[in-house]
């Protein structure tokens, strides 16, 4: 009888097991395809203006994301039909093509746009209506007031204390901590609002901050900072910097012929630095790398190679996976999650069942309950290691072999 | 209070990059001075220009100096056809800002159809090359750009003040009729001084590609400081762009080092509100 029980348990195992290995290969054969009225999730990304090159990356990830969900069962048997609005990176457009969304092209679902300002802007429209908004580039989280907005990436409700924790700890781990540091940024607004928060975290541990200077954003010229760097010569310096303004900045210090001796980037263009011949051992914040252990979360290998397929296809420089393309790619794990399991398109459910669960990401598992619907924060740093970005902190998250590199 | 050498460094800094407003704006204070045309689409022209000469260098390795000798030709052309269009429709000052504007604006959805909203860098060996004179370091490719600009600025306000063809231009400029009635063709002169400003804006964009950051949507971040240059100059004087552009440079750089580096933008508009009412002779 055991023995029975047993052979029949090893049938139904083999059985399931090849089932398993059928429908990964070929999930369209088991899995039902969506059908009826598409679901129409309607969105803006700064698809022209100078948030453009992180919409780029937002919109191979959504369109991605779109055909992968569609490929399984859509929204609640339904195909998903995305429709994408360019808010030109200004929050006015913004909050008008969301009122459009909603009010003439009568969306069912929304998804959030790219950077805070727009996302502010959005987030007033989303209230008006009580759709559900989920976005995954919130820099000021306490700023997300509306009780229906949900973040994709595990930025914590407080990252102007958590994030410069995580860089003094990484910085404590050297062999010569740093006892002096400039912290330099721009004035885009979720930049200047970490930089203040990294002064007052490395105050309190006694880290004394030389210089703490503001530029504007979207500067061109940095040979005076680079000057005002160079004099105070600090252990660290943290920069608050978008786009190319490191590199920028780290050519400027070279025509200085110096070089900064630990140096920590905010939001830089991650290619670029990356590829700078003054990058080597810029240190930056993300929350996954495409190396172990985050590539062995379900999808993340598909979803890597998918994306660099598609970029190269549209020609960007930079085609390696980062933590931007996969908030937007757990922005719509969010969705379909939330929508499925709610059973519902109706905002007010949606909202309820986010609230009360946990959903599965390229993050790892978020929760929403937390201040500001947060939940915990998960910022890692990364380092150029041989023109590579590797996360190196907290250990645990290292790549096999890499470890932080100090100066 | 900071050192002598912080200073004197920031100032070799802020003359040096003021080069650069110098060379972008001497073709547009000529469009504006001498043609009575704000061109706007100066900026997209350089871009475009930058773009093309980042695209010679990384895909076909072409030297940045070959690549300029085929650029700046084109864009001479482009000015010149350009100004066909002005000529056919019979654009005005006022009208000229909104039609620029709209050239600029297809200019930059064009590049960004083509190499992606994107950054892209030009990555050269030079780039980070500076000479170093006792505590201070003058990099390389600015000295360039400012000798160049320098070169430019002087040899145009000869070619204006001393030439047959320079002194007609400023002679049409100030009273075309008159000027028409001593047999001067302002017509055939303002296509070479079209195509002549969108050639300074392409040796502009050589310069960028190798200094700058390159984003489609970076065509308008010279916009405000360029056209508060081009009014301190003075429209249609190539020499007054350029001492404009170093004056402002240096100013926003000294205050860099002094003050807080985000005060830098208030010095240029402060210094145009000044020379605005002030209006010195010397100008």
């Amino acid at each position: 009888m055991i023995e029975r029980v047993g052979r029949w348990r090893r049938r139904r195992v083999l059985a399931g097991m090849a089932a398993g290995a059928v429908s990964l290969a070929m999930p369209s054969l088991l899995r039902a395809a969506p059908t009826g009225k598409p679901v129409r999730v309607g969105g803006t990304l700064s698809l022209t203006g100078f948030l453009a090159q992180t919409a780029a990356i937002h919109k191979i990830a959504a369109e991605m994301m779109v055909e992968e969900i569609n490929g399984r069962n859509g929204l609640l048997g339904r195909p998903v039909e995305y429709v994408l609005l360019d808010d030109q990176s200004k929050p006015e457009m913004a909050r008008s093509l969301y009122e459009k969304l909603i009010t003439v092209d009568k969306v069912d679902l929304i998804q959030g746009p790219y950077a805070t300002a727009p996302i502010l802007a959005a987030m007033g429209v989303a209230q008006r209506y009580g759709k559900v908004m989920i976005q995954s580039s919130m820099g000021i989280p306490k700023l997300q007031t509306y009780d229906r907005a949900f973040p994709a990436t595990p930025f914590g409700s407080e990252p102007d204390k958590t994030y410069p924790n995580v860089i003094l700890d990484a910085m404590a781990s050297i062999p010569t901590p740093p006892r002096t540091m400039v912290v330099l940024t721009s004035k885009f607004p979720s930049a200047q609002f970490m930089a203040k928060g990294m002064q007052k975290e490395a105050e309190g541990r006694g880290v004394k901050v030389l210089l703490y200077l503001e530029y504007e954003s979207g500067n061109h010229d940095f040979g005076a900072i680079a000057a005002r760097l160079k004099e105070a010569n600090p252990d660290f310096l943290w920069v608050g910097s978008l786009g190319l303004e490191s590199n920028l900045l780290l050519e400027a210090l070279r025509k200085l012929d110096y070089a900064p001796k630990n140096h920590f980037h905010l939001y830089p263009a991650p290619g670029p630095l990356a590829l700078s011949p003054d990058g080597d051992r810029a240190l930056c914040s993300t929350f996954l790398e495409p190396d172990e252990p985050f590539m062995s979360r379900p999808g993340m290998k598909r979803f890597a190679a998918e994306f660099k397929e598609r970029a190269a296809k549209i020609n960007l420089p930079y085609t390696t996976i980062d933590a931007q393309a996969c908030g937007m790619i757990s922005e719509w794990q969010m969705l379909e999650t939330a929508v499925n399991a709610a059973g519902s398109l109706e905002d007010a459910k949606i909202a309820a069942w986010l609230k009360a669960h946990k959903v599965d990401t390229v993050f790892g598992r978020l929760r929403f309950d937390g201040p500001y619907n947060h939940g915990d924060a998960a910022q890692l740093i990364k380092q150029v290691q041989n023109k590579e970005w590797k996360v190196v902190w907290p250990k645990e998250f290292a790549a096999p072999g890499i470890k932080l590199i100090a100066s | 209070m900071p050192s002598v050498t912080l200073l004197g460094q920031a100032l070799i800094s802020g003359v040096l990059a003021g080069g650069m407003y110098g060379l972008l704006a001497m073709g547009l204070s000529l469009s504006w001075g001498l043609l009575r045309l704000v061109n706007l689409s100066h900026f997209a022209l350089a871009f475009l220009s930058a773009y093309a000469v980042y695209e010679l260098g990384t895909t076909w390795h072409v030297a940045p100096w070959w690549s300029a000798a085929l650029v700046v030709p084109a864009m001479f052309c482009i000015g010149a056809a350009q100004h066909w269009l002005f000529d056919k429709f019979r654009v005005n000052e006022l009208a000229s800002l909104l039609v620029t504007f709209s050239f600029a604006v297809i200019l930059e959805a064009g590049i960004q159809l083509y190499w992606t909203a994107d950054f892209r860098r030009y990555e050269t060996a030079y780039a980070t090359r500076s000479i170093k004179a006792g505590p201070f370091f003058i990099p390389v490719l600015e000295l360039m750009l400012c000798l160049v600009a320098g070169a430019l600025a002087w040899g145009t306000w000869v070619w204006l003040t001393k030439t047959y063809v320079g002194k007609a231009l400023r002679a049409s400029a100030e009273d075309a009729e008159i000027a028409a009635a001593y047999g001067v063709n302002h017509r055939k002169l303002a296509y070479l001084l079209s195509g002549i400003g969108a050639g300074y804006a392409g040796i502009a964009g050589t310069f960028i590609a190798l200094i700058a950051t390159l984003a489609p949507s970076e065509i308008w971040t010279w916009l405000g400081v360029v056209f508060a240059v081009v009014i301190i100059g003075r429209l249609g004087n190539p020499l007054g762009a350029l001492l404009a552009g170093l004056l402002i440079g240096a100013s926003q750089s000294v205050a860099m080092a002094i003050f807080s580096p985000a005060w830098a933008p208030v010095v240029s508009f402060s210094m145009l509100i000044v020379v605005l009412l002030w209006d010195p002779e010397w100008i």
